[in-house]
């Protein structure tokens, strides 16, 4: 009974967690695209305007829920949840600091940690997908519905890679579990040797996430706000929360991955962790303020004709160095 | 205690979806039903400690096959309007038809679980390797690698055949 508790406890904090973590990022996110661009940004509320995200959040409370009268209501309603919760329980399994001792009991940082981690956060982050595709299509808008669409297509393709991309790790720790991972790592990270995956992995973790510059399902200038183009107030900003949730998480699996997770010198493990996230965050936030949008089409070329290959010969190259070595 | 409760929640849902699949007359909504039923199977497969084939029931089938699905369909189904109800009438001959077949298949499963044990027992075999990824991969290269590696080479041809059969409208 105590272990359920536990579970139940850890989970609320690390969602309690992820959503301020969402806050901040937000009003992080406008403050440094600002000095991409040479301006203030938001300034009122709070030392650097760090209110900001409390003040859009009450906004986004009180504005009026308009559901279109042409939309599937059931699933309208039911497809922002299903984007939260798919990128809020994704995380669960990541763990981000070391076994906390307390009370004389060893107490894992990670909510549950099956052996299959890593399978289990691919197949969560799958089933996001079914948040935007439901969205597009409950809407009654071909924006929406175009959105959903190109989204479903895009995700699909880039996972092949990323999935991949990701199979150098486990062949080289020789294990599924992430916390075996990040204890293999203690010496030399795995971003040495696998130099490659981790570039296939930051190229599809962009793409997986639809941030600029592959934000093809949201390109404003042909498809108004792609999928959620027609949901207002807390529901658009439930479709915002996962997107930046995901983006936490795919940084997360990239750090425990390839960068030893929570290990570092001197500073205390969590801070480490929190670092190297926010690294990735700062990175995503660097090439939105850079790249442009690419074209659907050479979006799709590049998955299915570059990263793909490349990710194959990779994984191929690292099964050999293994049999080698071994 | 906790499991049997597990259990009641994923099997009810499972066949609830089931149930949906067939009777619902939105394609949309029956795919959601499907899909439905897949997360209930991965639910149970968790619970037979079957951790690999529940997760890969979650990201292949789940994930993967029905998003592909909802993508057709979505797609095929922008302004048409579902069927209506007289379109159903003509087909309820193959209701009764299509019930009866089902019972009796479900007679026969039944009728062989039960001449087979495994009636009755919830838990799985236990502790061990079973279920991980290792003892299923290791089944998988050296006991089944015929089938597999058969298996793989008819998935090769299809995707080829995709390929040339898409070339030729051009």
């Amino acid at each position: 009974m105590l272990t359920v508790i536990l579970i139940i406890v850890k989970g609320l904090i690390t969602a309690v967690l992820l959503l301020a973590a969402f806050g901040v990022m937000t009003w992080l996110e406008r403050k440094v695209l600002a000095r991409f661009q040479f301006r203030p940004g938001p300034n009122r509320l709070g030392p650097a305007g760090v209110m900001q995200f409390v003040a859009d959040g009450l906004k986004l409370v009180f504005k009026e829920e308009i559901i279109p009268t042409a939309a599937d209501r059931a699933i309208y309603l039911l497809a922002p949840f299903i984007s939260l919760t798919a990128a809020i329980v994704a995380f669960a399994v990541i763990p981000w600091g070391p076994p906390l001792h307390i009370f004389g009991r060893t107490v894992p940082m990670e909510i549950g940690g099956p052996d299959i981690g890593i399978l289990f956060i691919f197949a969560i982050t799958a089933l996001g997908v079914y948040g935007i595709i439901l969205g597009g299509w409950a809407s009654s808008n071909k924006y929406s519905l175009l959105g959903g669409l190109r989204s479903t297509a895009q995700i699909i393709s880039y996972e092949l890679a990323m999935g991949l991309a990701v199979t150098g790790v486990l062949l080289l720790a020789g294990s599924t579990d992430l916390n075996t991972i990040i204890a293999r790592q203690y010496h030399l990270w795995y971003i040495v040797p696998e130099i490659l995956g981790f570039i296939i992995y930051v190229i599809t973790m962009v793409a997986e996430t639809n941030r600029t510059p592959f934000d093809l399902p949201e390109a404003e200038n042909e498809l108004v706000a792609g999928y959620h183009t027609e949901y207002t107030g807390l529901k658009w900003a439930m479709y915002m929360m996962a997107e930046y949730i995901n983006m936490i998480t795919v940084s997360g699996l990239a750090t425990t991955l390839f960068l030893g997770g929570w290990h570092g010198p001197w500073l205390p493990p969590e801070l480490w962790f929190l670092i190297k996230v926010a690294a990735f965050m700062y990175f995503f936030i660097w090439l939105r303020a850079t790249l442009p949008r690419l074209r659907y089409d050479r979006l799709m070329a590049f998955g299915w004709k570059v990263l793909l290959p490349v990710a194959l010969l990779n994984t191929l190259a690292t099964a050999v160095w293994v049999a080698v070595a071994r | 205690m906790l499991s049997t409760v597990v259990f009641w929640i994923a099997a009810v849902l499972a066949v609830a979806g089931a149930i949906g699949v067939v009777t619902l007359r939105n394609p949309v909504h029956t795919a959601l039903s499907l899909v439905l039923t897949m997360l209930s199977l991965g639910v149970l497969f968790l619970l037979l400690h079957a951790e690999f084939l529940a997760v890969v029931e979650v990201l292949v089938y789940a994930g993967a096959v029905m998003v592909l699905f909802l993508f057709v369909v979505t797609l095929l189904m922008a302004g048409v309007k579902p069927p209506r109800e007289e379109h159903h009438l003509r087909l309820a001959y193959q209701t009764l038809i299509a019930g009866l077949f089902g019972l009796i298949l479900f007679v026969l499963v039944l009728h062989s679980l039960v001449g087979a044990g495994w009636v009755g027992t919830l838990a799985g075999p236990q502790g061990g390797s079973f279920g991980t990824i290792a003892s299923f991969g290791t089944a998988l290269f050296t006991r089944y690698l015929l089938p597999f590696e058969l298996t793989a080479v008819v998935l090769l041809v299809a995707v080829i055949g995709v390929v040339v059969l898409g070339r030729e409208q051009e």
